[in-house]
């Protein structure tokens, strides 16, 4: 029987665009893909512009004059067109090309450590994050403070897995020069209300940096209905390929802020003594960028547009609200994050009774069903509920009820195992 | 993968608890957060308790269960072969079909053959031995006594 649910895609035609989701594991079982929050599947109109563009374009961009360099140039510049439509940036010379989120939010913080006033992060002023953080929005801060002497503070979170603001006002004060936090959080999944953040941020002059990592795959995102000044997100969990990732910023900002990297691409005129900079987005590209990696990228831009991405948002919102419902059917089941699907995304944590979600994921796995175990590369959460690690299942755009009814089953053959 | 053997140490695990000792060590398992404290007290060249806490999954858990088993009672250098013989089995890919001198050194421990086709488990497997090799060597040069104070 299948199920069916309203605002569902039509999985079956999607799901022939994932070569990859066909084919089977361990003697013949079906693939049951649930981690998609770790990475995506690619779409064979991905992979196909791959291929082609390095079997008839592949050249160094803005560089040669030659047919290809020209061909690889407009290509790796209209995939930067295609996803500064796809955030609707106001230019599409705020969008920076990086290797991936974490380099994004490197850079921003390389960025405000080198920076002249008033962006300058500095001793006697503040950074602040969140706990839900990826350690790629912790690391860079902590490194950030310790170099400046700056000090960092964060939010904490509820007991249901939300952010904790009723402390607003102390966390961000008038010392805090920059917040950063998580849009929707890959261990939780809970959605972030970025208003009340933001709000608080431009009162004392902060600016505010979003990871949307697991927001950009997933829901139509608009830098400036935001109205943040930077937002970083990668390519590869939202159908393109690994090794491209995505920083934009506001001009004025990229405009006065310096470089961190430096090199070929990203300069005006180089002498013995001292150069110029080009200016952005070019300024923050130094080197040869993944060139076949962001026009793969454009590539996914067009896919998931071509399927509207509030269809992919109502799709994965009626996949979250039955998983959740289903899961919690589960003795001894216990979420970790909102147990509801209202601003959540489509990441759900969880724990199964004292079995260790290694053997959990290894059992599931024999099925066929592939989950992401451990701690998420976001460690403070576990600490924060006292647990050593989840089981995490994570959908997408071709993920079906029947998916979850087979991560259901699955976990209680993982129960009568272990049980 | 999960043999009764297995299943059965992590389900009753044997020497669990932390006792006197003469060096303390703390082990993690980074990618999924698998943790050990171990200590190690030694009675000359005899290993005379080996105690431990910590809290994994069912192989990194039975696996500290079958070493308490295999070690204690032990001289140091018949120790150090069982430490290395099972060491070469868990890295030996799933290619090393353990035989019968094998198993009269690693006894219970064979049970963990399977685990060595799972390149992600092999660490979980391995966390106590690490931790013991780590604590005698400790024991050894005086270090550790200061740290079970």
């Amino acid at each position: 029987m299948t199920v069916q649910l309203p605002g569902l895609l039509d999985t079956e035609a999607i799901r022939k665009d994932f070569p990859v989701l066909d084919r089977t594991v361990h003697d013949g079982k079906k693939l049951v893909y649930l981690d998609n929050a770790a990475t995506s599947q690619k779409p064979r109109q991905v992979l196909d512009v791959l291929n082609e563009y390095y079997e008839r374009h592949n050249s160094n961009v803005h560089r040669g004059v030659h047919v290809l360099a020209e061909d690889a140039t407009a290509l790796y510049e209209g995939a930067r067109d295609k996803v500064a439509g796809f955030i609707n940036a106001p230019s599409r010379d705020e969008v920076i090309f990086t290797k991936n989120a974490s380099e994004s939010l490197n850079l921003v913080a390389n960025m405000l450590g080198w920076a002249d006033e008033p962006y300058r992060v500095d001793r006697g002023t503040e950074i602040v994050i969140t706990e839900m953080e990826h350690h790629s929005n912790i690391v860079p801060w902590q490194l950030l403070a310790q170099r400046t002497g700056a000090k960092l503070k964060w939010f904490g979170l509820t007991d249901d897995g939300r952010l904790d603001l009723s402390n607003i006002d102390e966390v961000i004060t008038e010392k805090t020069k920059v917040v950063s936090f998580v849009l929707v959080s890959n261990i939780l999944g809970t959605l972030n209300p970025v208003e009340e953040i933001v709000r608080r941020a431009q009162e004392v002059g902060a600016l505010v940096v979003i990871d949307a990592s697991q927001a950009a795959p997933h829901m139509p995102l608009d830098v400036q209905a935001l109205q943040a000044d930077f937002v970083a997100f990668t390519g590869h969990k939202m159908c393109g390929p690994t090794g491209i990732g995505v920083l934009w910023g506001r001009q004025e900002l990229l405009e006065d802020l310096p470089p961190f990297l430096g090199g070929g691409e990203m300069i005006e005129t180089v002498s013995m003594h001292s150069s110029t900079y080009a200016p952005a987005p070019h300024k923050f590209e130094a080197g040869t960028p993944p060139i076949a990696q962001a026009i793969g990228l454009g590539a996914a831009v067009d896919y998931l547009t071509g399927i509207g991405m509030e269809n992919i948002q109502a799709h994965e919102h009626a996949i979250t609200e039955y998983a959740v419902r289903r899961l919690l059917e589960v003795p001894d089941l216990r979420i970790i994050g909102p147990t509801t699907a209202e601003d959540r995304g489509a990441a759900i944590s969880f724990t199964l009774g004292d079995i260790h979600p290694h053997d959990v994921g290894q059992v599931l796995d024999e099925q066929g069903i592939a989950v992401r175990v451990g701690h998420h590369c976001a460690r403070p959460v576990c600490l924060r509920y006292g647990i050593p690690a989840t089981t995490r299942a994570s959908f997408y755009l071709y993920s079906t009820p029947a998916e979850v009814d087979a991560l259901v089953d699955g976990l209680e053959q993982v129960r009568n195992f272990f049980g | 993968m999960y043999q009764d053997v297995i299943l059965d140490h992590y389900k009753h695990p044997q020497g669990r608890g932390l006792r006197d000792g003469d060096a303390e060590v703390h082990h993690v398992n980074p990618t999924c957060g698998d943790e050990i404290t171990l200590r190690v007290k030694l009675d000359g060249e005899t290993i005379e308790d080996v105690s431990y806490e910590g809290q994994g999954c069912s192989i990194s858990q039975a696996s500290a269960s079958v070493l308490f088993e295999l070690l204690v009672g032990k001289e140091l250098a018949d120790a150090r072969k069982v430490q290395e013989l099972f060491l070469e089995l868990m890295q030996s890919k799933g290619q090393l079909e353990p035989d019968d001198a094998m198993e009269e050194v690693l006894e219970d421990a064979v049970a963990f053959a399977g685990v060595s086709k799972y390149p992600a488990r092999v660490k979980c497997a391995l966390l106590s031995w690490m931790a013991w090799k780590d604590a005698t060597a400790q024991a050894l040069s005086g270090d550790g006594a200061k740290e079970t104070a």
